[in-house]
């Protein structure tokens, strides 16, 4: 099964990786923000190694974002995400995991699971997921 | 012309035959694919050999030597286990092991790709590619992932054989009947994969459910006195004997009980019928073939509604007891539905229920579903359905799911 992992984060400023531009990394000593930084770094090397990883991407910052809107044949173009909210999206992993419990326990890894959160979702259009 | 079906028949058996020589697995799955390409490329031109076979070892041979060669000092350590006395040729023959060296080759590599060390995606990557002869890039295809992931999930399975210091040789003949469990689970996995994915694509899918069928078939000529590969393969051509009915000229999914029944492959039906009366008289029982009798009297009854439910109820009953599990106690509910009346098999379901992960899970809800209609409960009936359709990652089920809540 392949689940979409979204990174939902609420930083200081916009960078990669966003988990270190929280409030919460700013707060922690130096050695604490190394150990989460390998902490994240030997997820991603235990996912690509086991091709669990499918795809990744970092998201720009929501300030670059426009939203496009249709309203009787009319497009109207806002800047700025469609959702206001304090957290935003900041990035996507797909991961394709032998069970739901695995795409929990690699979102779980995330730092950013300690901050904000990792929402998983499934992707539609693989087989059908056996008990 | 060499077929297709030659072609990858053949393609476990240089594998094997470079294995004895060279003693590296991981090299000679490599090596073996590098020889099939460039048949690929020269055979048109240059016409087929005489020998295929023996084209494609000498080729693979020196693809292999070459990249030894590589490592000079690798290339030694490799050249002096060559010479060694194979291992396996110092212990007792398995009874599994009997005949011609090249059958053996094809079960003990189905046995090395199906490692219990490795996970059931790794295992199908590695049977698919070094027994199924299929390219990285086919199997990518055929489960919807980037080559690279693919080429990755390959790569460490063959690594992780190496680091359990598993060789080429066939497994002790008391682990045998284990291992050969888990060959038989990752050809039922390639199977389903290929049965429940999405039509979408198929145009550049390979076809799973073929390939599932071709190898297990291969499995039943080396074992043809195991009850659950002949149970397994009858399964699979019982399943596969519906698959002309199962999708409407639309696409739209067809559930089993308005089938047109004429439209099913009667060839199938009947190589399948006759395959597990045949274990189910001669071999030990094996969950297997009963999923294969259940598939047998539902192929077999001339319409639903002549179904033999009370010998189908029977059968999961068995089959909860040989291997029980959610799925198996769904289907119960429903045979027992059929038998006792609706109220009886929403009992069963009640207890599945507490249990989280079938809670979520959308098959609960769509028998829920069917067995409120069937009491007669459409407002609840309809509920079920929706919700079941909100849960599912299937598109077709989902449209289905969605089209029997709306009949309603």
């Amino acid at each position: 099964m392949k689940y979409l992992l979204m990174i939902w984060s609420n930083p200081q400023t916009w960078g990669h990786p966003i988990f270190l531009r929280t409030p919460e990394a700013a707060a922690m000593t130096g050695d604490e923000r190394a150990a989460m930084l390998r902490d994240f770094e030997e997820l991603m090397a235990e996912i690509s190694e086991s091709g669990e990883l499918v795809t990744a991407q970092a998201l720009a910052d929501p300030l670059t974002a426009r939203s496009v809107r249709v309203r009787d044949g009319e497009s109207l173009v806002t800047d700025g995400p469609f959702v206001e909210a304090k957290e935003q999206m900041a990035g996507y992993f797909v991961v394709d995991c032998a069970t739901p419990e695995r795409a929990e326990e690699i979102a779980g890894r995330f730092p950013d699971a300690r901050f904000a959160a990792v929402e998983v979702r499934p992707l539609m259009g693989g087989s059908a997921e056996d008990l | 012309m060499v077929t297709d079906d030659l072609w990858r028949s053949v393609t476990p058996q240089v594998i094997g035959a470079l294995v004895r020589r060279y003693r590296d697995f991981d090299r000679a799955e490599e090596a073996a694919q590098e020889a099939l390409l460039a048949a690929a490329a020269q055979w048109p031109e240059e016409g087929v050999p005489v020998d295929p076979k023996a084209w494609l070892i000498r080729v693979g041979s020196r693809r292999l030597i070459d990249a030894l060669r590589s490592d000079e000092a690798r290339a030694r350590r490799e050249l002096a286990d060559a010479t060694r006395v194979p291992a396996d040729s110092l212990v007792a023959p398995s009874p599994y092991a009997v005949g011609s060296s090249e059958q053996d080759d094809t079960l003990t590599l189905l046995l090395l790709c199906c490692h219990p060390a490795l996970t059931p995606a790794a295992r199908i990557a590695l049977t698919l590619r070094a027994v199924g002869g299929l390219t990285t890039a086919e199997i990518a295809h055929a489960f919807l992932v980037p080559e690279a992931t693919m080429a990755q999930r390959i790569s460490r399975a063959k690594r992780q054989i190496r680091d359990t210091g598993a060789t080429f040789v066939m497994p002790a003949p008391d682990d045998v009947p284990d291992r050969l469990r888990e060959v038989l689970h990752v050809l039922y996995l390639v199977f389903t994969e290929g049965h429940t994915a999405s039509t979408g694509d198929a145009l550049h899918r390979i076809d799973l459910t073929a390939e599932a069928i071709r190898l297990t078939r291969q499995v039943r000529t080396l074992l043809p006195d195991d009850g659950e590969v002949a149970g397994l393969l009858a399964l699979m051509l019982l399943t596969e004997a519906r698959r002309p009915a199962r999708t409407s000229a639309a696409g739209e999914l067809v559930p089993l009980a308005e089938q047109d029944r004429t439209r099913w492959d009667t060839a199938y039906v009947r190589e399948g019928v006759a395959l597990v009366t045949d274990a189910l008289t001669r071999t030990r029982l094996g969950p297997y073939q009963v999923q294969a009798a259940i598939a047998a009297v539902h192929d077999e009854a001339p319409s639903a509604a002549e179904t033999d439910w009370e010998q189908v109820l029977a059968l999961y009953g068995l089959l909860e007891q040989l291997a029980p599990g959610p799925v198996v106690t769904l289907n119960r509910a429903v045979a027992l539905a059929m038998v006792e009346g609706p109220a009886a098999g929403l009992a069963v379901l009640a207890d599945l229920e507490k249990d989280r992960r079938v809670a979520r899970h959308h098959r609960l809800h769509a028998v829920r579903a069917h067995l409120l209609e069937l009491a007669g409960d459409t407002e609840q009936a309809r509920e079920s359905y929706l919700l079941a359709s909100r849960l599912t990652t299937s598109i077709p089920e989902q449209d289905h799911l969605r089209r029997k809540a709306e009949a309603l």
